[in-house]
């Protein structure tokens, strides 16, 4: 009895809010967009990884009610899409796979055959000012696209989607030592370009 | 002694797994030593937090 009576109290809400949910969730389309073009790197696929999304969200919304923060939640559907579109691309493997990965040509262009840096950091000047210009972002977007698939994929999953390396392992069904070394090369990839493009003290 | 090499890998994982008193002790060595390295440390700091802020600024 209980059970019926929160059924029909929830589909009474259901049906007042759906008009301004549907609203606001197209609201959310552009960030969602971006967030997968990020992951994905294919107008198609993101484009698909949201609109599973907002069709699982208008489903769930009732769900919603609940919780405190509709980016949040729309978020957490959005990455359990790309992680989908990720492992069924990956039982279909794609001309795109490797493109470069295997060797370490960006660690051995950086230190000398001693294991010094060939050009050592240079102090970045006020990175923290860095953050609140738009053209900053744009500069570490670039970034992120210059590095090869599967490097900016981890690298991605790791600070943009909060995984563990223990899930990025598995996801991307490679050990442990390999994802920190695709970790690391990723964060020195970034440091050179936002150190060239932005910060301007690499040599040119 | 760690080279700059080791040190930045090290650095790196620092953020990605637990490191042990003997890896802290060898990163610290190395950074006292060597201002290009102390340069990486603050920078791959930037770095996180410049990528998990990200989706703000959209």
């Amino acid at each position: 009895m209980a059970m019926l009576i929160s059924d029909a109290s929830l589909s009474t809400h259901t049906v007042m809010t759906t008009a301004n949910d549907t609203q606001d969730l197209q609201g959310q389309r552009n960030y969602l967009l971006r967030y997968a073009m990020l992951q994905l790197r294919d107008p198609h696929l993101a484009e698909d990884a949201v609109q599973e999304t907002l069709v699982a969200a208008l489903e769930g919304r009732a769900k919603f009610a609940e919780m405190s923060s509709m980016r949040t939640w729309l978020v957490g559907i959005l990455k359990h899409k790309i992680l989908d579109i990720l492992r069924k691309q990956a039982r279909e493997p794609q001309l795109n796979v490797a493109e470069g990965e295997s060797e370490d040509d960006l660690i051995d262009s950086l230190f000398a055959k001693d294991g010094h840096w060939s050009t050592m950091p240079q102090t970045w000047a006020n990175p923290e000012q860095s953050l609140e210009n738009l053209h900053f972002w744009e500069t570490f977007e670039m970034c992120n696209q210059r590095m090869p698939i599967n490097t900016a994929r981890a690298f991605m999953m790791r600070e943009f989607m909060d995984m563990t390396t223990e899930e990025i392992c598995q996801e991307l069904s490679i050990s442990t030592t390999n994802c920190w070394v695709l970790l690391h090369r990723a964060r020195l990839s970034l440091r050179e370009c936002i150190d060239m493009k932005w910060f301007g003290k690499g040599k040119s | 002694m760690l080279n700059c090499k080791q040190n930045t890998e090290l650095l790196s994982q620092a953020q990605d797994r637990p490191t042990t008193l003997k890896e802290r002790l060898q990163m610290r060595m190395h950074l006292i030593a060597c201002k290009g390295c102390r340069n990486f440390e603050k920078q791959l700091a930037f770095i996180r937090k410049a990528a998990r802020d990200l989706p703000r600024n959209w």
